[in-house]
């Protein structure tokens, strides 16, 4: 065996830092020292799905592919001259490295499922929506809608590209649901379905809201226009017959406001007081009735002609804000439970028998059999098969842990190796991960705080209720005749309404901007929240780490080629994720024969590769004596009994988290919960700032009571996760956010989803949060201007339908080009 | 004065026309997604035959048979 040249590793580490890339001595090419995500030097982009092809191995004629599904899709689609879904935008698809497992939608073929999604059914057609995430561009809406040229069972299909869902309509003598589900996952669009699917209705978006709008609108302007008469009756324009005529087409076209849009107002203050709460509605209804009898008693008693075009008009800004303010996302949902990630069914195995179940239907004492890449849906023992099970969804471990037959394995694990059949000790709702939903804390709506807003009108309110009988007592005194007038006027125009119109545009704003740097909020209450918020809890895996890559070094003695790929074919053998890095970063020679491979769960593998017997596995395994470390993980490595070096692998922080966390650690307290070890500590203190506290192998209850303690000791918290295993304390916290990857992921349930590598932006996002309020202040002084000029003529008892007409829309459109402009200019600030 | 009065008559029952028009266009499901109809329409639909139909005038782009004259 030739002898390598030993390379010294001792002076240039310290305790906590291993950095090989500061090591004084002059490497030979051999000790190569690259990362894994590093991207390969000629850049080949796969022809369906624009990723990086890692060689020009897969390809059909010039075009590459960075995998065999993609080119699988390519190859469907020519056959079937579907080819113009690559022409019209470049690179459409999704990446298929894993493939999907074929009997994967088995369960369509049953009746009982079936009938939970089928929409609408006749004797030859049935109607079904499927909800497929990959839909983003006008490619996928081409490819779909010609679904019909791929099966020809399929009448038509309409795509609703807001939702992400296609409305398929199809003969269902000539094909089947499942096969439309198979036609679809073949093409690269999978449709998600999942219990939630079933058990309740996506919430649609609220079409009263607009119809109260459209029928004020039509009022507001029509009564704007029959009532110019009227503004000019003091300059001698008036025809009384004519000026009769308007004033009751006035009274009644403003029927339709006061009785059907402004109903909205009504409710919201109702509902404020039942419940003991005096919101900011209260007034405005207060406002709006005034204003209405004032107007008729006007008409009625011929005396003027009403208000009637500042009430409408007031309605229909308000309705106009609310509407802004309320904007959904379609496409996202902020409500998603465990349902929402657990497949709708699954194998059961009954005498023998594969049936199809769904997941409800699982009772204890069944035995499952769950496939290669499947979640485990219910608590259970393991009864056959070798599973290597991967809990990174529910606790944040990244390291799959291996079970033998008869140890229990928990639901949301999902198996990496093959298929293992359990045993159910629970069902579905009472498994651990799913008992955490029903959970009191988790049950009872979060104690909300009420909004500075409604708080500013109570105060409003008061002083406005004030000068109303200042006003009264004064022309009790000098002219009684004139009360009615005066209050009636100082209430009409002291209306909160422009308070109320600030906040709704400002929020409705603020919301748009947020949402242009990916961070979408669930509604305008999570603004003002997150504004307040005191103290950010981040999860480790998946949130201050990327998903994916890690980067992963070598150091010891210098490697030939030959030997590196020694080692690369024997971890190739392995499933272990260190493993599989360590195989793509050594290569392999795939004619290297294998003998003796031996692999010790939580130690390592061993095996004779030619005639070099090569260990890879801790220090303990490896018989390794000068110990090294690191921020990482590390593998040790022995060929023939020799210690040679070790293998690091370090998880890639996202970029700029040192520099984020910096930022951040100077205003907020900041805390860390992993449910992963505590391997990057050191690392991990130094970037959150000495004051941090951090939590390791934190399960998801912990986390959740982690949240809670923080909030007994009243704080506002923040936290910032990804995984179902956050899933608790996002709901718990003042402020959940999510991370998604793409905003195609599904993320638990929150108060926001944030794209992921918008993340280092959450500074910029809490201060424009926190000048949403200055903001709201700053238009309501203004249009307090309005309302003191509008106060001197009301207190007089001399306000005239022309002036409240001209001021009403005069401060309405005012504010809302002012919460226009200043949040815009705020944001480029 | 009775002109403006039918003037009046006619502008509002206009007005009410598009009132019911908008609610129409809301109830038929048109402000729900912006995106595909829009694009829809720019789709053309392609002869899917690869045969040859036109003889000497094919202009089947696709068109894979021997004797057409665009080969």
């Amino acid at each position: 065996m030739p002898t390598l040249p030993l390379i010294t590793i001792s002076a240039p580490f310290d305790t906590h830092h291993c950095l090989p890339v500061a090591l004084p001595v002059v490497l030979p090419k051999s000790f190569i020292m690259a990362t894994i995500s590093a991207a390969p030097d000629t850049k080949l982009q796969c022809a369906h799905c624009g990723e990086d092809c890692p060689d020009k191995k897969i390809s059909l004629g010039d075009k590459n592919f960075c995998c065999e599904g993609c080119k699988l899709v390519y190859e469907i689609l020519n056959e079937n001259d579907l080819c113009d879904y690559y022409t019209l935008n470049a690179n459409p698809g999704q990446a298929q490295r894993i493939p999907v497992r074929k009997d994967k939608f088995a369960f369509l073929d049953d009746k009982k499922i079936q009938q939970q999604l089928i929409q609408f059914q006749d004797d030859t057609q049935t109607h079904l929506t499927f909800y497929i995430p990959h839909i983003h561009c006008s490619s996928c809406l081409w490819l779909l809608e010609n679904l019909h040229r791929l099966d020809g069972g399929v009448q038509r299909v309409t795509v609703n590209f807001a939702k992400k869902e296609a409305l398929i309509i199809f003969r269902q003598q000539e094909t089947s649901l499942r096969h439309i589900a198979e036609t679809l996952t073949s093409i690269g669009y999978e449709p998600y379905i999942s219990l939630q699917d079933l058990r309740q209705q996506k919430p649609r978006i609220q079409k009263g809201l607009i119809y109260r709008l459209g029928v004020a609108g039509f009022c507001f302007a029509n009564i704007m226009l029959l009532s110019f008469p009227e503004y000019f009756s003091h300059y001698g324009y008036a025809d009384e017959k004519m000026n009769h005529i308007f004033r009751w087409l006035n009274l009644t076209l403003s029927l339709p406001v006061f009785f059907y849009s402004a109903q909205v107002f009504y409710r919201s203050a109702w509902g404020g007081l039942k419940s003991g709460f005096l919101n900011i509605d209260l007034p405005i209804v207060l406002a709006i009735i005034v204003t209405f009898i004032r107007s008729l008693t006007d008409v009625l008693t011929d005396t003027g002609g009403g208000y009637f075009d500042s009430m409408t008009g007031i309605v229909f800004f308000m309705l106009v804000g609310r509407i802004l303010q309320d904007k959904t996302y379609q496409g996202l949902s902020f409500d998603r439970d465990y349902t929402a990630y657990f497949p709708i069914a699954i194998t059961v195995l009954k005498d023998g028998q594969q049936v199809p179940t769904a997941l409800p239907d699982i009772k204890t004492n069944d035995t499952l059999l769950i496939h290669n890449q499947e979640l485990i849906p219910a608590d259970g023992i393991l009864v056959k098969g070798n599973a290597i099970i991967d809990y990174s969804f529910v606790t944040g471990e990244a390291v799959p842990v291996q079970k033998n037959a008869g140890e229990i394995v928990y639901a949301g694990g999902k198996q990496l190796e093959g298929n293992i059949e359990i045993l159910t000790i629970k069902e579905v709702a009472q498994s651990y991960l799913t008992s955490l939903w029903n959970r009191e804390e988790l049950k009872t709506p979060k104690e909300k705080q009420p909004s500075f807003i409604h708080l500013l009108s109570r105060y409003f309110t008061w002083v406005v209720l004030s000068i109303a009988v200042i006003t009264a007592t004064y022309w009790w005194a000098h002219d009684p005749s004139r009360i009615w007038p005066a209050v009636t006027a100082v209430l009409i125009v002291a209306c909160p309404c422009a308070l109320l119109l600030a906040a709704s545009f400002t929020n409705g704003h603020i919301l748009r901007i947020l949402s242009r740097h990916h961070l979408y909020l669930r509604n305008a209450d999570a603004i003002e929240r997150l504004a307040d918020v005191d103290h950010i809890v981040f999860d480790k895996t998946g949130t201050l780490t990327g998903k994916a890559t890690a980067s992963i070094s070598y150091q010891g003695m210098p490697l030939t080629k030959e030997k590196l790929w020694a080692i690369g074919s024997l971890a190739a053998q392995s499933t272990h994720p260190l493993s599989k890095m360590i195989a793509s970063f050594c290569g392999k020679d795939e004619s290297l024969p294998i003998r003796n491979f031996r692999s010790i769960a939580a130690n390592g593998i061993s095996g004779w590769v030619q005639y070099n017997f090569i260990q890879l596995g801790n220090a303990a395994f490896t018989g390794t004596s000068s110990k090294v470390h690191t921020d990482g993980s590390t593998v040790y490595v022995t060929i023939d009994g020799q210690q040679t070096g070790c293998f690091i692998v370090r998880h890639h922080y996202r970029e700029g988290i040192a520099a984020l966390l910096g930022h951040l650690r100077k205003k907020y307290a900041l805390s860390l919960l992993s449910g992963d070890n505590d391997a990057e500590a050191a690392y991990l203190q130094e970037i959150m700032g000495p004051s941090a506290s951090l939590h390791f192998a934190q399960q998801p209850v912990d986390k959740l009571g982690y949240v809670l303690s923080l909030q007994k000791q009243g704080r506002r918290v923040l936290m910032i996760g990804d995984g179902l295993n956050d899933a608790g304390a996002l709901k718990q916290s003042d402020v959940g956010i999510s991370l998604t990857e793409n905003s195609n992921n599904f993320t638990p349930a929150s108060d926001g989803i944030l794209e992921a590598d918008q993340m280092i932006q959450l500074p910029r996002f809490i201060r424009i949060c926190r000048n949403n309020k200055r903001i709201i202040i700053l238009t309501f002084i203004i249009s307090l201007l309005y309302n003191i000029i509008g106060l001197f003529f009301a207190v007089q008892g001399i306000l005239s339908p022309l002036t409240a007409a001209i001021l009403m829309p005069a401060s309405s459109i005012s504010i809302v080009l002012l919460t226009y402009g200043l949040s815009e200019w705020m944001d480029r600030a | 004065m009775s002109v403006i009065i039918i003037l009046l008559g006619a502008s509002l029952l206009v007005a009410i026309f598009f009132l019911a028009a908008f609610i129409w266009s809301v109830r038929n499901g048109q402000f729900e997604d912006d995106f595909s109809p829009a694009h829809r329409i720019l789709f053309e639909i392609k002869p899917t035959e690869t045969g040859c139909k036109s003889g000497n005038a094919c202009s089947n782009t696709n068109c894979k048979s021997r004797i057409c004259n665009q080969h």
